[in-house]
């Protein structure tokens, strides 16, 4: 992951919006951060602090209505993903760009084999006939670790655990060699042992593939383990982005510093979440004109009322959206 | 599957046992004689002698055993006899209506052709204009083209059959003279003039039960393709790069209809039913008006006999609803 490499994925100033009945909700604003190739990028923020709407809004997931994509530019391979044809980005989508959810009990469809599932990008964006897409189906559940994978082609999602129903995403997820690889919370839904398997098998496949990867998760204990870089979203908003080191090691915004004191000691509980911060998320009615974080923020003073704060530099790749400086002995902490 | 079938197959038995001899008793608890129509002057003698020949002389158990054998023996019978030319029947013991003094099953089969044709030809008509526009309308939901599927299919809902009936041979056939107000049964289809003839009077009735079924069905595959657009699983189709073509007609679809179908099976025993109102009032001579005039003779054997067919239709299809069921849920396994 040199520093200098040009982005495979390059956001900038991404703003998407919900109409509601009650109003519209502002759920990702001003989201700007870059993918280098080959580069874990983790994504942290407690429930509902835009992740998914901000991964799905660069790919065209979103449903329209009620989302709308109403600023920003995300370039991919020199086109503006939210400007170009529909034809493309489907091409994009499942081919260079891969993607995998939270759930994996629902997010494979019932009533088609695993074997379909697998086998329909593959015809679809890389034109293989049916043998040829059911032999590369087939290496791509041994690629995931699933055993008997000719066999098992043919079995459908119910015949298989939660763990594997995952694997068999991920296999969906890799099967155009995407350049990039977004996995939404994909180990949340899961029991411990198996969403460490689940890593496991990540790791070893960015080996082996030497994709890049978006880790959306609210699991700081994960992100250490995996990232290579940060970004932390409070309210629809990044508030900080550093190397992993930097993140733990001087963590400069005070969300960060929160949610880094609510790691368990013992890694690998499932209490890790993030929500045990006191207060609540903001409510997203408006573009923020001040801090989102004030309300719970222990340092809040006078200027973060009237002024939402602009990222800024902090250290190298390391910038944070906040008004206020650590003491330096705090910051070496 | 099979297994499964065969199981449900046999437990059918005394359930269609059970149907018969309640139906057989409710209409024996019914007031009515069927000798009701004869004049008074026929002397007590004579009445007790027309008694002893329609076997209202036996106790209830003998006729409701009689009307067993006829039905689950004698009856198949004669229906291998007049396949295969054969003679195992006992000509004499077969259900005899009392309206007609023929026998019952005779004049069902003489008057199926009517109900199929109009009723069937509603329902599948019903059918084949309900998918598409539940589809449309859940993919495209609250769109103009919903909002009027909306209305539509609550006006053809709870407006009862007999009433745009009524309205629609005021306007067509009494006003406009474009369509015959009266169903003639007894037109035969031999070349092109007499099939724009059938044709012509088919138009209302079908119209009629054909808007009353799609209302119902477009309703339920439009809720049942929202339940499923909703689905993670749609997501997941659409991050593959899958066209929003294959999206909703492949994936959506193919699970939106699983309950549909089975709601399309269920419903056809009411074909049979002969959607008794609709046919009243076209005077189509079908099974729904054998059975109301049936019921108006006191023609008990040809009501228990009738009653009877439609309970053990509306028992079928519920089985084959239910395999379909398991034929389009792979997670469904009976075994
Ligand atoms: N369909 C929707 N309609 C209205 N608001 C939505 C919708 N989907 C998401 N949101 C809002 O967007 C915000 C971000 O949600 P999300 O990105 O799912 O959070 P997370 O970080 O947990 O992935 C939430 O506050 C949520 O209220
Ligand atoms: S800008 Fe102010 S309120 Fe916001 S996090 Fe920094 S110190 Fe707290
Ligand atoms: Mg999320």
């Amino acid at each position: 992951m040199p520093d200098g490499a040009s982005p495979v994925l390059d956001v900038k100033g991404l703003k998407t919006v919900f109409r509601t009945r009650g109003g519209e909700v502002h759920a990702v604003n001003s989201v700007s951060f870059d993918l280098k190739p080959g580069e874990l990028l983790g994504v942290v923020g407690e429930s509902g602090s835009g992740k998914s709407v901000t991964m799905m809004s660069l790919i065209g997931l979103l449903p329209s209505p009620p989302a709308d994509v109403r600023a920003g530019e995300v370039l991919f391979g020199g086109t503006d993903l939210l400007r170009c044809p529909q034809d493309h980005l489907r091409a994009v989508r499942g081919g260079e760009i891969g993607f995998i959810f939270q759930d994996p009990m629902t997010s494979l469809n019932p009533v088609f084999t695993v074997g379909f599932q697998i086998m329909e990008p593959l015809r679809k964006h890389m034109g293989m006939d049916k043998a040829a897409a059911r032999k590369r189906a087939q290496e791509l559940l041994e690629l995931v670790g699933i055993p008997d994978a000719r066999r098992r082609l043919d079995d459908f999602p119910h015949q298989f655990s939660g763990g594997m129903r995952q694997r068999v995403m991920i296999a969906i997820a890799l099967a155009c060699d995407p350049k990039v690889l977004i996995a939404d919370e994909p180990t949340t839904a899961l029991d411990v042992t198996i969403q460490a398997q689940i890593l496991e098998l990540v790791r070893e496949l960015r080996r082996k593939l030497g994709m890049a990867i978006v880790w959306i998760t609210h699991d700081l204990g994960v992100i250490a383990g995996i990232a290579d870089r940060v970004i932390v979203m409070y309210g629809g908003q990044i508030v900080e982005q550093a190397p992993v080191k930097d993140l733990f090691h001087r963590p400069r915004h005070p969300y960060t510093r929160a949610l880094l004191k609510t790691i368990p000691s013992v890694r690998g509980e499932r209490e890790a979440k993030l929500n045990v911060i006191e207060g609540q998320p903001p409510i997203l009615i408006a573009a923020p004109t001040a801090c989102s974080f004030r309300a719970r923020c222990p340092h809040a003073f006078d200027r973060c009322a009237r002024e939402n704060p602009a990222r800024r530099p902090v250290g190298p790749g390391h910038d944070v959206a906040c008004f206020w400086d650590p003491a330096p002995e705090a910051s070496d902490a | 599957m099979l297994t499964y079938t065969i199981r449900r197959l046999l437990i059918a038995i005394p359930t269609l046992l059970f149907i018969s001899l309640v139906i057989f008793l409710i209409l024996e608890m019914a007031p009515g004689d069927p000798l009701a129509d004869q004049p008074l002057t026929v002397p007590p003698e004579v009445r007790e002698k027309m008694r002893a020949a329609l076997g209202l002389d036996q106790p209830a158990w003998v006729r409701y055993l009689l009307w067993l054998k006829q039905f689950f023996w004698t009856e198949p019978l004669h229906l291998v006899d007049s396949l295969f030319g054969t003679a195992f029947a006992d000509p004499t013991g077969r259900i005899v209506s009392w309206q007609f003094r023929a026998p019952a099953m005779d004049i069902i089969w003489q008057r199926l052709p009517q109900t199929l044709w109009v009723v069937g030809l509603a329902y599948v008509v019903g059918v084949v204009i309900a998918v598409p526009i539940g589809i449309i309308s859940a993919y495209r939901q609250y769109s103009w083209f919903d909002n009027l599927g909306t209305f539509v299919s609550m006006v053809g809902f709870s407006v009862p059959t007999f009433f745009t009936g009524v309205v629609l041979i005021i306007v067509f056939a009494v006003n406009l003279h474009w369509f015959p107000s009266i169903y003639d049964t007894t037109l035969k289809v031999t070349d092109w003039e007499s099939f724009l003839k059938q044709a012509r009077q088919m138009v209302m009735p079908v119209t009629v039960l054909a808007l009353f079924n799609a209302s119902q069905i477009s309703r339920f595959m439009r809720a049942s393709m929202l339940d499923n657009l909703q689905q993670d699983y749609v997501r997941t189709a659409r991050a593959k790069g899958m066209s929003e073509k294959v999206v909703v007609l492949r994936h959506v679809l193919r699970n939106s209809l699983i309950p549909v179908v089975t709601v399309i099976a269920l419903g056809i025993p009411t074909i049979f039913g002969g959607a008794i109102i609709t046919e009243q009032v076209f005077k189509v001579n079908g099974l729904g008006q054998l059975l109301i005039t049936a019921i108006y003779a006191n023609d008990l054997p040809m009501v228990q006999t009738l009653t009877f067919i439609f309970a053990a239709l509306t028992v079928l299809f519920n089985l084959i609803a239910d395999v379909l069921y398991g034929v389009l849920d792979p997670r469904i396994r009976y075994d």
